[in-house]
Parts: structure tokens; C-alpha cells; sequence
């Protein structure tokens, strides 16, 4: 029935899937099954029954429950704060955008670990609020939610703020001129073609939660413990490894039905959408509900977001004898605690370098992924869809552990080679180029690629001038996402990174793992340092844009 | 130049284009007019290598284009909302054509500025697209699609969306250009005043299948089919016996050309062939008794709507000073010019 063209198409749409799925498998199918082949299979024979035996501990129960609970609650809460964010980032014009805009990526690509920390510092004991009105949340779940909307706000405003910018507002006024009121305008216009942004926002959001682990364990203490956090217990300090394969299946099972409700969802809402350029959507704010809505905005993001950050950065120049740059001094040189092999200093440089790297196997993986996944097509395609989304739902502890016992050995020996933390790095990073390019590169008007082969553009041709310039944006983006992640990437790396070359991260949590003074204030100064090198990229990428945008539009 | 040969597609169950043989010759301008559906959108995405083939070849200068792609096969198409460049000013979109052919930046500037004075605007290339007008847009458009010298163009409802004075213009304008350039054009519309005006052939198709193909007097004098006849327009269409020279109609005795098919036929009356009688009793026995059941006045002729006691009404045309007022009773004839008995 369906003619040639077809066919060449789907072989092309192989031939784009060929590296990316020979990545995934590699360098995260086959780690994650060895480690479950070693919690289920110790001596050579499967022991299924050890999966039921773990799902009726009550412990392990009370784990799931709060996981499910706690993920929802964060991903309502972070909707309902950032999606006003995301519509002041996208229709409104104001000094400082571009500086803000990267302000509040900044909490995204900080170590999950900070984040805590950095609640702490505000909401926990002898904390910011402690201290001014005896308030403390650090007992209660609502600052492991408030951490979550911390963390998470930037995904909602970059993911949903991206597509609205470039939604063409004409399409609400004829809506408006059709007899629909402002709002009826928005909820049948605007809201279903935002709605794959918003689910694929949500979908993220989630599962940043369902699997977070770093702010679980600093706020969360004994009381409350997610899936994640539990397979790093049993993992690293239990070295019970039955019972985190068990729970790494369950958390792998868990994440790939919701990815399946997702992909039905998306499916069914996506269609080709009308993109305008962002610079011509955007314009001041008018009259007072306007106004309004700005200050709001601003207002939750100081509070939420910058708050926070200024304690860090306070502590880390608070000193016993007054403020003064002697934690940031001590990061320069070894001390003699035997902590560090090198100066914590160089975890910067090494932060860095592998971060580029990450960045560009992650928009090589993801492009290529992204540009076969473009024409909705096959089952095959579809479930390699949802193949890319799994390495967010899997631990990033298990990953990283299962790096170590499979990495080591021909032909993939590359545990002494550097490449090992950007490829772990990456893995993480690809779902968001993908997530980030494809609903704008599915977005693309077909005849447009076709009025480019009709004069003469051969499909790849096709591709550079029609969809790139229209989704370079996109792919900025999903750079910067992906170099973000990588900066902040902590899960595997803590598991892979060699002593002698530390990440950012890394090395703020081995200061944050020793007793004393001075260790935490190194951490609070290094941990400033990684958030200023984020914002200077992330200001970089903003720069970049406007600067290769404004001659095409 | 242009050779379709058997073309079938199917989109499932339904046939877009069954069997369908077209020729355009050099410099020829093939209009193709059909409702929406009947496969005219499908046949120019044939042309262009976008829609491939169930059945059936097509050859561009005698070379067959399976496995060509499309942009290798130097046509070029105009879309019906044209799908200019967003990200590309007037001169970025017009140069994309000579730049895939690897045309030199002053050739392609050259070429640039050429066109748009060909398509009056000239000095335009800096303007972005989405500021420009309908009209605008489409002499964009054109001069996109020319620039890389096609040796087809193909346009999809050139004019669809512009206003009726504008079209009338550009039509004007589209014949004298092609004319002037020598070029090959195969165009598709669903508006036969388009058509006529832009053709020097006019192909009319109905669900997939050409219904008939002639120069534009020829289809619009000798219709076909009823199909034919009443997509022009034409709604005068009534059974008829025909023997000879004379038909047998539900409107009385109808005077048909000589060398009509004879039996049992549909017949069309053109409105301009209706003749008033001089209302005398000894003509008229035979032939019914009209009523006039409308009169609209459309400038220098009134079109009025008869109706007969028994059949179908008749729609005739009449000079302003002769139209019968409404409610009249009249007497008609049938000028044999007129009358068409069309085929299957």
C-alpha cells in the first residue's frame, strides 16, 4: 500500500537511530542489567522469588508510598508556581529578562546535595527562618516540596516558556474576534497546544522527584526516604545489592508505565503548530493585572529561588571572625585531612571539561535521536521514544555502580579513561535534548521542508535550512540543559569520578561529608564557585542566542 | 516536455489519480480544473517526486523519474499558501533555489534583483516575509519558484487566496510573463475564470479521472459531460430524446448541431441561447408555457429563471431593455449555437 518513499524513509530513520541506540545500550542497558543480574542472580540461578519477599517488607511500603506521594505533590506545586513564571518569561518584555532567565536555571544544575544544604541553611535548624521567627520546616515535607520547586521551576519555565514564546498570539485574537472571552480564548487555544509542553514539563518534573535523592537525604533525615535514596543505603552502606536490584526494577518499572501514559497523552495532543518568532510575541506588560502578574513572579522567584542561593553565598564568606574570603583561600591548597589528592580547586577545570564533553555527546546522541523520532511513524519508533526517557527514571546510583563492573573489561575498558564521567553524564543529558527538540522540530510545517526540495534541497540540505534555523533555538537550549546537567550531575559521577579528579559536586559533598567549620564553609565557597561558573555559561548561552537569532529573524 | 502515463495513487481504499495520461508540450500552459478532491493537488506532487506512485510513470524531457528525488528534478512548485521561509527575507527566500544549485553570491543577488523587478517589487529583498501582503507574498512566491529556471513550473491554486480585482489583474500579468519567459507551466485550480484566463489548455478532472481536456473555448463551448457542464457553471441541463437535428426535451423542441449524438442524451442550453417569442398563439401549441419565477440584474444583462408548467427551470440571459419582468408569462426558443448534447 504505502509507496518507496516510505520505505527510504523508515530506512533513513533507522539509519539515524543506529548510534543512539547502540549508546543506550552499552552504556546503560548493559550496566543496569549487570547489576541487576548480580542482586537477582547471585550464583548463577535466577531468584524471582526474592522480589516479592522485598515488595512485602512494610518498610519497603512506606518507601513506595511516600515516593509516589511526595513526587506528585512537588510536580503540582512546581506547575502551579512556575507556569505563571513561564508565561511572564514569554509574552512579557522587561529589563533584566535575560539575567533572570538565567537565574533561575541556576538551582537546576546545582548538586542535588547543595540543594538541600542550602534549605537547610533557610528553613532548618538555627536557619534563616528559625532565627527571625522561630519557623522550622526542616521536620516536615514541606521543604523537601519546596526544595523540589527550587530545583525543578527552571524546567517548567525553559520547556513551557520555549514553545509559548514562539505560539503566535494572532491565534488567540481570532479565537477573541470569534466571541471567546480572554480566558476561554486561552483555555481552547493556547492551553492544547501547550499541552504537550506542559505534559512533557510535568513528565520531567516527576521524575526528577520520583527519583530524588540528594535533597531527600540532607531535609528528609530518617523520617522520610524515597526509592532512590533507599538504593543508595542499601548499595553503598548496606552493600545489600538484593535489595537494591529489587528496588531498581520496581523504580524502572514504575518509570516506564508512567513514560507509557505520557507518550499516549503526547501523541494524541501534538499537532503542527504555528511558530512565530519569540522577539515578536514578547512586549511590556499593561495595565495593572499585568503589572500585577510581573511582581508576582519576581516576588516568588526571589523568595524561592534567590533566597537560598544568598544564604549559600553569605555563608560562604561568613567566616568565625567575620566575613572574609578565607574559606575560598583554603580551597587552593591540600589540606592535610587527606579529603583530596589535588587542590579542591581543580574540580572546576575538571567540572568543566567534562561538562563540554557531556554536552556534545549528549546534542550528537540527541540530535540524531530527535531528527529519526521527528515523523511520528511505527511502533518501533515509538518505543524508542520512550527507550530515551528511561535513563532519567533509572538510578543514577545504579548506573553509576553498574559503569564500575561492567566499564572495566574488553572491548569497553575505560574505567582509568576520562571519557567515563561525560559518557555517564551524557546519558542524562540526552533525554532533555530530546525532549527539548522534538516537539519544535515536530512543529515544523512539512511543506516547508518540501518547498525546499522542490528547489533543489536534498533531504539533509532540507534539514539545515528549513529546520535548523528553526529549531537552533531549540537546540541552544538543549545544549545548554544538557551542559547544565552534566555541571551538576552527581548520582554516577560520585560512583566513577577518579580521586584525583573531582567534579564540583563531588567535591562539595566529600567537604560536606567531614565534621568542622572549615570544611562546610569550603563547601559553601566551592559551591558558590559552581554556581557562578553556571550562570556565566548559562549568561554565555543567552548571548549566543539573541546574537545568532537576531540576524535570522 | 511533460509526459504522465497511467498515474495511480491510492490513499487507501480511494484512488487519487486512476490511470491518468497527461502531456504538457514545451512551453505549453496546462491548466488543470477540478473540485476539491477529484486528485489535481495529488497529480502536481506526483509531478514533483513528493507523492510517490501506486502505478504508472512520469516522464520530464522523455526521462523516466522513478527514483528521482525530488530535488533533483528541476521542477518547480508554487504552493497554495505559498510556505515562504519564515526565518528568510524576500531576498533569502528568492536566492534558495539558485544557492542549492551552487550559484555564485553575486549571480544569486543578481538573480534576486532580476526577478523582483520581474514581479514588480523591486528593491524588496531585505523585507521580511512576514510583513509582506497577500499579493506581496505571492509574487515572492512566483519569483521563488522561477528563480532556479525550472523547466516545469507548477503552480497549486496560484490565486487562492487573493481578492477577486487582484486575481483578475495577476492572471493577466501570469499569462504575459509565462508568455514572455517561454514557460512550461502546469497549473491546478478549482476556479474555471482562473483557468480560462491563465490556459492555453485546460484539463478538467473528477475523482481522480480527467473528464476532459481542450483549449478553454473548445471545453467551454462543448462541455463533455454533464459533470463538466455544470462545474462551469452551466446548470441548464435536461433529458433529452435527440433524432437528427432536433431534440425532444421536458423545455419543448430543441433545435441541436448537426453531427450530435442522436438516443436518449443529456442536453445542455447555454442562458445566452434562450430567445424570447413574440408571444403569438400560432408559434407555441407545443411547447410549454414560461413563467418568469426570478430576475437578477448582473450589470449589462439580467439573468432570469424560468419556469416551465412541468420539468426543470431554465436559466437565460437577456439584454437589459428585453428582460421580462417577473411573473411575466413568456414564449422562448432555443438558438442552435447554444445547445450542446453532451456525452457520458
Amino acid at each position: 500500500m504505502r509507496g518507496r518513499g516510505d520505505l527510504k524513509g523508515s530506512a533513513t530513520r533507522l539509519g539515524l537511530m543506529a548510534l543512539p541506540v547502540a549508546f543506550f545500550g552499552v552504556f546503560f542497558a548493559w550496566p543496569v542489567v549487570s547489576i541487576v543480574d548480580r542482586g537477582l542472580r547471585p550464583d548463577g540461578v535466577w531468584r524471582f522469588g526474592r522480589i516479592g519477599e522485598t515488595l512485602s517488607r512494610p518498610d519497603v511500603l512506606d518507601v513506595l508510598g511516600f515516593t509516589v506521594w511526595q513526587a506528585l505533590a512537588s510536580t503540582g506545586l512546581t506547575l502551579l508556581v512556575a507556569l505563571p513564571g513561564a508565561y511572564v518569561f514569554a509574552r512579557f518584555d522587561f529589563p533584566g529578562k535575560g539575567v533572570l532567565r538565567a537565574v533561575v536555571t541556576v538551582p537546576f544544575v546545582l548538586p542535588t546535595v547543595l540543594v538541600g544544604t542550602a534549605f537547610l541553611a533557610v528553613v532548618g535548624r538555627g536557619g534563616l527562618t528559625d532565627e527571625l521567627w522561630g519557623l522550622r520546616l526542616d521536620t516536615s515535607v514541606w521543604a523537601i516540596l519546596l526544595a523540589h520547586v527550587f530545583f525543578n521551576y527552571a524546567v517548567v519555565i525553559r520547556t513551557v516558556g520555549g514553545l509559548w514564546s514562539q505560539l503566535d498570539p494572532r491565534q488567540e485574537e481570532a479565537a477573541r474576534v470569534l466571541g471567546a472571552s480572554r480566558w476561554t480564548a486561552w483555555r481552547t487555544v493556547t492551553l492544547p497546544a501547550l499541552v504537550p509542553a506542559v505534559s512533557a514539563a510535568a513528565l520531567m518534573v516527576f521524575l526528577f522527584t520520583f527519583t530524588s535523592f540528594g535533597v531527600v537525604q540532607i531535609l528528609g533525615g530518617d523520617a522520610y526516604s524515597t526509592l532512590e535514596a533507599e538504593i543508595y543505603r542499601q548499595t553503598a552502606r548496606l552493600l545489600d545489592l538484593r535489595t537494591a536490584a529489587v528496588l531498581t526494577l520496581v523504580q524502572f518499572a514504575a518509570v516506564g508505565a508512567i513514560l507509557a501514559v505520557h507518550a499516549r497523552t503526547v501523541r494524541r495532543r501534538e499537532t503542527a503548530l504555528r511558530l512565530v518568532p519569540p522577539e515578536t510575541t514578547a512586549r511590556r506588560p499593561r495595565g495593572i493585572g499585568q503589572w500585577a502578574l510581573l511582581a508576582g513572579v519576581l516576588v516568588s522567584v526571589a523568595l524561592l529561588i534567590l533566597l537560598p542561593l544568598g544564604v549559600l553565598v553569605e555563608r560562604s564568606f561568613a567566616g568565625p571572625h567575620g566575613y572574609g574570603l578565607g574559606y575560598y583561600r583554603a580551597l587552593g591548597s591540600l589540606d592535610e585531612s587527606g579529603t583530596f589528592l589535588v587542590p579542591p580547586l581543580e574540580a572546576i577545570g575538571n567540572s568543566l571539561r567534562y561538562a563540554v564533553a557531556a554536552t556534545a555527546i549528549a546534542v550528537l546522541i540527541g540530535g540524531l535521536a530527535a531528527a529519526a523520532l521527528t515523523r511520528r511513524a511505527g511502533r518501533l519508533v515509538r518505543g524508542f521514544d520512550a527507550l530515551l526517557m528511561l535513563p532519567l527514571g533509572v538510578s543514577a546510583v545504579t548506573v553509576g555502580f553498574g559503569f564500575l563492573i561492567t566499564l572495566d573489561e574488553p572491548p569497553f575498558d575505560l574505567r582509568a579513561s576520562w571519557i567515563l564521567v561525560p559518557l555517564a553524564q551524557a546519558l542524562v543529558g540526552v533525554p532533555f535534548v530530546v525532549r527539548t527538540m522534538l516537539p519544535v522540530l515536530r512543529a515544523v510545517d512539512e511543506r516547508l521542508r518540501e518547498a525546499a526540495a522542490v528547489l533543489g534541497a536534498s533531504p539533509w540540505r532540507a534539514w539545515r535550512e528549513v529546520d535548523l534555523p528553526l529549531v537552533r533555538r531549540a537546540l541552544l537550549i538543549a545544549a545548554g540543559f544538557a551542559f547544565a546537567v552534566s555541571l551538576g550531575e552527581f548520582g554516577a559521577t560520585v560512583f566513577i569520578a577518579r580521586p584525583d579528579s573531582p567534579t564540583l559536586p563531588v567535591a562539595v559533598a566529600r567537604l560536606l561529608g567531614r565534621p568542622g567549620e572549615l570544611n562546610y564553609g569550603q563547601a559553601m565557597a566551592l559551591s558558590t564557585i559552581l554556581m557562578v561558573v553556571c550562570a556565566v555559561s548559562l549568561l554565555l548561552l543567552e548571548r549566543l542566542r539573541t546574537e545568532r537569532t537576531s540576524g535570522e529573524f | 516536455m511533460l509526459s504522465i502515463q497511467e498515474a495511480t495513487v491510492r490513499f487507501g481504499e480511494r484512488a487519487a489519480l486512476d490511470a491518468v495520461d497527461l502531456e504538457v508540450a514545451e512551453h505549453e500552459i496546462v491548466c488543470v480544473l477540478g473540485p476539491s478532491g477529484s486528485g489535481k493537488s495529488t497529480l502536481l506532487r506526483v509531478v514533483a517526486g513528493l507523492q510517490a506512485l501506486d502505478g504508472g510513470r512520469v516522464l520530464l524531457g522523455g526521462a523516466d523519474q522513478a527514483g528521482v528525488p525530488v530535488h533533483r528534478r528541476g521542477v518547480g512548485l508554487m504552493f497554495q499558501d505559498h510556505q515562504l521561509f519564515p526565518q528568510r527575507d524576500v531576498g533569502g527566500n528568492i536566492a534558495f533555489g539558485p544557492r542549492m544549485r551552487g550559484a555564485a553570491k553575486a549571480e544569486q543577488a543578481e538573480r534576486v534583483r532580476e526577478l523582483l523587478d520581474l514581479v514588480g517589487l523591486p528593491g524588496a529583498e531585505r523585507r521580511s516575509v512576514s510583513a509582506l501582503s497577500g499579493g506581496e507574498q505571492q509574487r515572492v512566491a512566483l519569483a521563488r519558484a522561477l528563480a532556479p529556471r525550472p523547466r516545469l513550473l507548477m503552480l497549486d491554486e496560484p490565486l487562492g487566496q487573493l481578492d477577486r480585482g487582484l486575481r483578475e489583474r495577476l492572471v493577466v500579468e501570469l499569462r504575459q510573463l509565462f508568455g514572455r519567459l517561454g514557460t512550461t507551466v502546469l497549473a491546478v485550480t478549482h476556479d474555471q475564470g482562473e483557468a480560462f484566463a491563465l490556459a492555453d489548455r485546460v484539463v478538467v478532472m473528477r475523482d481522480g479521472r480527467i473528464a476532459q481536456s481542450g483549449a478553454p473555448v473548445e471545453v467551454w463551448s462543448r462541455p463533455a459531460s454533464e459533470f463538466v457542464a455544470r462545474f462551469l457553471g452551466f446548470d441548464n441541463v435536461v433529458a433529452a430524446r435527440v433524432a437528427g437535428t432536433a431534440a425532444e426535451t421536458a423545455w419543448g423542441k430543441v433545435p441541436v448541431p448537426e453531427g450530435s449524438p442522436q438516443g436518449e442524451r443529456r442536453l445542455l442550453v447555454r442562458p445566452g441561447g434562450v430567445r424570447l417569442l413574440p408571444a403569438t398563439p400560432s408559434v407555441s401549441p407545443a411547447s410549454p408555457e414560461w413563467t418568469v419565477e426570478s430576475r437578477t440584474f448582473r450589470g449589462d444583462r439580467v439573468a432570469v429563471r424560468l419556469r416551465p408548467a412541468d420539468g426543470p427551470p431554465l436559466e437565460a440571459e437577456f439584454p437589459l431593455s428585453e428582460a421580462p419582468e417577473e411573473g411575466a408569462r413568456v414564449d422562448v426558443g432555443f438558438a442552435v449555437e447554444d445547445v450542446v448534447v453532451l456525452g457520458d
